[in-house]
């Protein structure tokens, strides 16, 4: 069992902490996705994982075997870092066959594996170029190779799709997440970016300020988020939070919202008196003349971004700005008032005090 | 059929000044050296009329200059001592520089500073000391006394420490991931990533050694210890200044000099604008 398991692990530099005991047990050839802002202690944690960071405090165990006081290169396991990391003075062949440096195996036994690597990544044509002569999906398809070719038990990608732009990341994701499924290894990936991490993930651990807010897979966390952070960290465009109040009535609680007063379904413990009320954009929908909804806001379109499959209006209501969608082919005009309508099943509640979900 | 576009024709005056300023810095450094080259093929009794052409050139002063053991010897000491101080140089300021630049330990910043400080202290104060010390360990007149005050130089060391800190972490982190050993990662990864640094550095070094004059004069008594410039000296003044032997001799000890130049002035001017860049 290749599973990876972190108990109370403690990240310090110096006098600040910066990973507070983490607890989080990965399964044997799980793929899970650390997501979270910038400084959250996700890298450092997958440092940790690959024994570059001491660990302050707590447990790594990999595949049933602590590694707290093992080197990296005994805890068998690979990293493919975000700059690739491919040795420019090498070439692609020397590069994947880098990746066998302490295994002892005879030279055409090395062969072989470096050429059934670069067969299974397109590589085979470019096995003796330099890195310099190669594009950055190629040279993050050796950064992968070179991981790949010793077979570890797990691997560790630290945003490794971050310097690519925008249609060889969704390409690489396709083939990272090919790669897993033939590979059936631990994968441990690290990202800011919550669509990586919605599209690979089996499961998705969500970090802020050195904890672990929220792990679950990935509609799991769309559907019923812990906290604001991570309401409004997964899922594209961000969700919308409102502030409301609530009350409660012969025994029925109701939710006052912008002038809507919507019944609540029955609860097994009461509400605050001040909530807030998440609504994702894509379930917050541009209301025809005469349609209605539970939950209806008023506002006048400041900007319309039209996607093609859809458009999304930004509104102004209150002081701020709120975002809705609309028909791709009936959007609304700039400066026009409209009716925004979202049904009961679309509302998120928090607690206003907490931030944590009801 | 096509012609020359007007833009390529036209010569800015800043250009044509700047190429006369050229031309007059580099016909002052050519000069005297053209000078040497030329005296080197006069007859004696050419030598005082100052004429820039031999009347009848010879090659007869670099026969008798080559038919000296003495100056072959003396090239070869010096050949010797800058090949190996040079390699002594390229191994262990790099081997600093990337300790330096790379590992965080305690006093890092104490020690660079405390190396960086020698580069202010004038070679010409630290000659008594080398002397001392190198007569109370008994290297005067050796080999190794010309060569250890070379060995590490701080020049060498905080051009190799900047240039590693440009090497990314991450190539040395995969490196420790894929199994190799901390020197291993030095010689077979950081290495390599710095051989431009690499280059300017040994090319440095070699050319100072090769034309070092005073240390390796007081150091050395014996004359087949002598390195090509203080044997050149010694040249001088037992040939009662015969110029056409001293031209020639310094003419075959330019040679190195100019072929390690001829063959690596890529490095060396790549060398000189990225030391600027990262010093």
């Amino acid at each position: 069992m290749a599973g990876i398991e972190l108990q109370g692990l403690v990240k310090r530099y110096g006098k600040t902490q910066v990973v507070h005991g983490i607890d989080l047990t990965i399964e044997d050839g799980e793929f899970v996705v650390f997501v979270g802002p910038s400084g959250c202690g996700k890298s450092t944690t997958l440092r940790m994982i690959a024994g570059l960071e001491e660990i302050d405090g707590g447990t790594i165990t990999i595949a049933d075997r602590p590694v707290n006081r093992l080197e990296p290169k005994e805890r068998n396991i690979a990293m493919v870092f975000q700059n690739y990391a491919i040795y420019p003075h090498m070439s692609v062949a020397e590069n994947i066959g880098f990746g066998l440096y302490t295994a002892k195996l005879d030279k055409a036994e090395k062969r072989r594996r470096i050429e059934e690597t670069a067969r299974i990544l397109g590589l085979e044509p470019l096995l003796e170029r330099k890195p310099s002569a190669l594009s950055g999906g190629q040279r993050q398809r050796v950064a992968i190779g070179r991981a790949m070719v010793r077979d570890p038990a797990a691997f560790l990608f630290d945003e490794p799709l971050s310097n690519l732009d925008a249609q060889l990341r969704a390409q690489m994701r396709l083939e990272i997440k090919r790669l897993h499924q033939r590979l059936g290894r631990t994968i441990v990936f690290v990202t800011h970016d919550q669509v990586e991490a919605m599209t690979l993930a089996d499961r998705i651990v969500v970090m802020r300020d050195g904890r672990i807010l929220q792990v679950g897979a990935p509609m799991e966390l769309y559907e019923k988020p812990a906290d604001v952070f991570t309401a409004r960290f997964i899922g594209s465009p961000t969700m919308n939070i409102l502030p409301a109040k609530t009350s409660t009535a012969d025994g029925k609680a109701k939710l006052e919202l912008a002038g809507n007063t919507i019944a609540l379904p029955p609860r097994p413990t009461a509400l605050p008196a001040e909530v807030l009320v998440g609504v994702r954009p894509q379930e917050l929908r541009v209301l025809a003349p005469g349609e209605t909804a539970d939950l209806v806001l008023t506002g006048k379109v400041a900007v319309v971004e039209p996607l093609g499959s859809e458009t999304f209006v930004h509104v102004e209501h209150g002081d701020g700005l709120i975002l809705a969608s609309a028909p791709a082919k009936a959007p609304p005009f700039v400066g026009h008032d409209v009716r925004l309508g979202a049904g009961i099943d679309a509302l998120r509640l928090f607690d206003a005090a907490t931030e944590r979900a009801l | 059929m096509s012609a020359a576009s007007p833009m390529a024709l036209r010569i800015e005056p800043g250009r044509i000044i700047a190429w006369l300023l050229l031309f007059g810095g580099g016909l002052l450094m050519v000069t005297p050296l053209a000078f040497m080259f030329a005296t080197s093929l006069k007859d004696s009794s050419e030598i005082y009329d100052l004429a820039f052409f031999p009347a009848h050139p010879t090659l007869s002063n670099y026969v008798t200059v080559l038919s000296d053991g003495r100056f072959l010897r003396w090239f070869a000491n010096s050949f010797g001592i800058a090949v190996a101080v040079t390699l002594s140089n390229v191994f262990f300021d790099s081997l600093v520089g990337y300790t330096l630049a790379k590992f965080q330990f305690r006093g890092r910043y104490l020690v660079f500073i405390a190396i960086l400080s020698t580069l202010m202290i004038p070679t010409e104060m630290l000659v008594i000391p080398w002397y001392v010390m190198a007569k109370n360990f008994g290297w005067l007149d050796s080999y190794w006394g010309i060569m250890f005050p070379g060995m590490m130089t701080a020049f060498g060391t905080f051009l190799m420490k900047q240039f590693f800190e440009t090497v990314p972490n991450d190539f040395l982190e995969a490196a420790r991931i894929d199994g190799l050993n901390e020197f291993a990662i030095f010689w077979r990864i950081a290495l390599p990533l710095v051989t431009p640094a690499l280059s300017a550095l040994a090319i440095f070094t070699f050319l100072s050694n090769w034309t070092a004059f005073i240390w390796p004069l007081i150091v050395t008594t014996s004359k087949e210890l002598y390195t090509l410039p203080v044997g050149l000296t010694s040249f001088a003044v037992e040939s009662q200044v015969q110029w056409e032997l001293i031209m020639t001799g310094a003419a075959l000890a330019t040679l190195p000099t100019l072929t390690v130049f001829l063959l690596l002035q890529r490095y060396i001017v790549r060398g000189v604008v990225l030391a600027g860049l990262k010093g």
